[in-house]
């Protein structure tokens, strides 16, 4: 449904390299994650699927058009979500929803049944000012004018970005329902407990792909053993963990530390009991996504 | 009294603000001591943003007290603003200066003498390892570095408590970490850090957490103890637990 060939984007006279070389495709149906911070490149890399934006080399298809020659047709077809928010501020909900609509030579009446459960939520709003509106509900609107002609693929960039966990969860389970209707989803996110929620994703940063895979596989390819260590004094159990001989790496996940190992470290209980550190707990422990990712960067 | 033990840095007392009829922070009632990492969440429009202006003197409460510092929210907003830093993602920085000249430009704001900044620049700039860097323009430092320069900008006066609004929304795992040990750092040496996050790892990182919720604290202790009293794994389902009912959904 989208495919990249060698795709290459730079910016200031090739000074700023946004995009190195990036080749996938996206299946129909699949609900595709790009995972990155800022500056992976994943804006740029929309833009030009959307046809907003001419790679300086390589080649791209989305729904089987090209995105140079055909730009036209894709327009019509693909749905597209900005990380910025860009519906127009001074429009009421219900009128926006029309423009999209009008716009793409449909109406609200006619695609209602895909928006419903989103737009419904906003719905009793639909009088309201686009600009007046929540972070969470102009979230909503935006989906619903993204989707209100029915389009085949649907990019969406950072939607749950600032958003709090309640509203994460909600839009998720909003995607999962698209893509039981068949929408081929785009979706990117600097959240890496979010990539669990995709078909597949590929781990994006400085414009490289580091990994693309299921997320079951990403983890699958995480070298040697993961550890969790806990303690009561995590701050100064991390300067201690780090300071340990066999200690590999060694980063914070919440309460825990994750910690990889060079040699067998069948001291570090004692060690760290050495240190003051009384009630220790070592556990082995599956990999995470940003464990992945992590490893990745190194 | 014992005099060993340092009074808290923020106390509140019933501080609500109101907008007309809407309640947008009802009652808030807590402390904040010396030095402590104090998280402070909250669902959108729960009224965090709310709450955050007022205890840095920028908006004036309906009722109760707060003191910021040992400065009244009310009748002292201008020494609270010398006594405190703030750092948000959004914006914190300016782009078309460079390194050293934001470290002169948010000395200066806070009345610090050309031979104190002169100082803390170089300070600054061997401590985040950009020496090299000093004379580049921010536009052209990546997303990381001008995340660090930002909270050590934002504690260049050496304020006793530092705001930090979202200040890792976006930068990568490794970066975001990096940036927390800049936190303890800063707290080991007595600087209070009030700090926002959508990362509820990060809630774990604090010694105590609150959650706001429709307008009123619904929670407030350590991570460990929010977690056994909701019986729940991780912050993230505690969070989930309290905020799943919120009724106000705006900003």
């Amino acid at each position: 449904m989208i495919t990249l060939t060698n795709i290459k984007k730079t910016y200031n006279k090739g000074a700023v390299q946004a995009l190195n070389d990036i080749s996938f495709s996206v299946e129909k149906g699949e609900l595709f994650g790009l995972i990155g911070p800022d500056g992976a490149g994943k804006t740029s890399l929309f833009r030009i699927l959307t046809t907003l934006l001419l790679p300086d080399a390589g080649q791209a298809t989305v729904d089987g058009c090209d995105v140079i020659k055909d730009y036209r047709q894709i327009r019509n077809r693909v749905g597209y979500m900005p990380g910025r928010f860009s519906l127009y501020q001074d429009l009421t909900v219900e009128e926006n929803l029309n423009f999209f609509a009008t716009v793409f030579g449909t109406t609200i009446k006619e695609n209602y049944d895909l928006i419903k459960d989103i737009y419904q939520q906003i719905e009793p709003f639909k009088d309201r000012r686009a600009g007046k509106l929540s972070g969470g509900m102009k979230q909503k609107l935006a989906l619903s004018c993204a989707l209100i002609h029915k389009p085949s693929v649907l990019f969406l960039d950072e939607p749950t970005t600032g958003v709090d966990v309640v509203s994460r969860k909600e839009f998720w389970a909003m995607l999962k329902k698209l893509k039981q209707e068949g929408i081929t989803i785009l979706v990117s996110t600097p959240y890496m407990d979010e990539a669990n929620l995709c078909d597949r994703i590929a781990l994006v940063q400085k414009g490289d792909i580091l990994s693309i895979d299921k997320p079951a596989g990403v983890v699958s390819s995480f070298p040697g053993e993961l550890y969790a260590v806990r303690a009561a004094n995590t701050h100064l159990l991390l300067q201690d963990v780090r300071s340990y001989p066999g200690t590999a790496t060694c980063f914070a996940f919440g309460d825990a530390l994750h910690v990889t190992f060079s040699s067998e470290a069948k001291d570090l209980k004692d060690y760290l009991h050495s240190k003051g550190h009384m009630d220790v707990s070592i556990v082995k422990i599956d990999p995470t996504i940003e464990d992945c990712f992590i490893h990745l960067l190194k | 009294m014992p005099s060993s033990i340092p009074p808290p840095v923020i106390t509140t007392d019933k501080l609500t603000k109101r907008f007309g009829h809407f309640v947008a922070a009802s009652e808030l009632t807590f402390q904040v001591d010396k030095g402590e990492i104090f998280g402070f969440l909250g669902a959108n429009g729960a009224g965090k943003t709310t709450a955050m202006r007022m205890l840095c003197g920028l908006l004036k409460p309906s009722s109760g007290k707060a003191t910021i510092a040992g400065f009244d929210v009310y009748t002292q907003t201008e020494k609270i603003k010398r006594s405190i830093g703030y750092m948000s993602q959004k914006f914190s920085l300016y782009d078309n200066l460079t390194v050293a000249e934001n470290i002169r430009f948010y000395g200066g704001i806070y009345g610090m003498s050309i031979a104190e900044i002169r100082a803390k620049t170089a300070e600054l700039l061997q401590e985040l390892q950009l020496e090299k860097e000093a004379k580049t323009l921010v536009s052209d430092l990546p997303l990381g570095w001008k995340q660090k320069l930002a909270f050590s900008v934002s504690i260049v006066h050496n304020p006793d408590i530092v705001f930090l609004d979202e200040p890792t929304g976006g930068v990568d795992p490794v970066t975001r970490r990096q940036f927390w040990d800049l936190i303890y750092h800063a707290a080991d040496r007595g600087v209070t850090i009030f700090v926002t996050t959508h990362y509820m790892d990060e809630a774990e990182y604090c010694n105590r957490v609150s959650i706001m919720v429709d307008g009123i604290i619904a929670a407030l202790d350590s991570p460990t103890r929010l977690k056994q009293q909701f019986g729940l794994d991780n912050m993230e389902d505690v969070f989930y637990e309290l905020a799943r009912n919120a009724k106000r959904k705006a900003d």
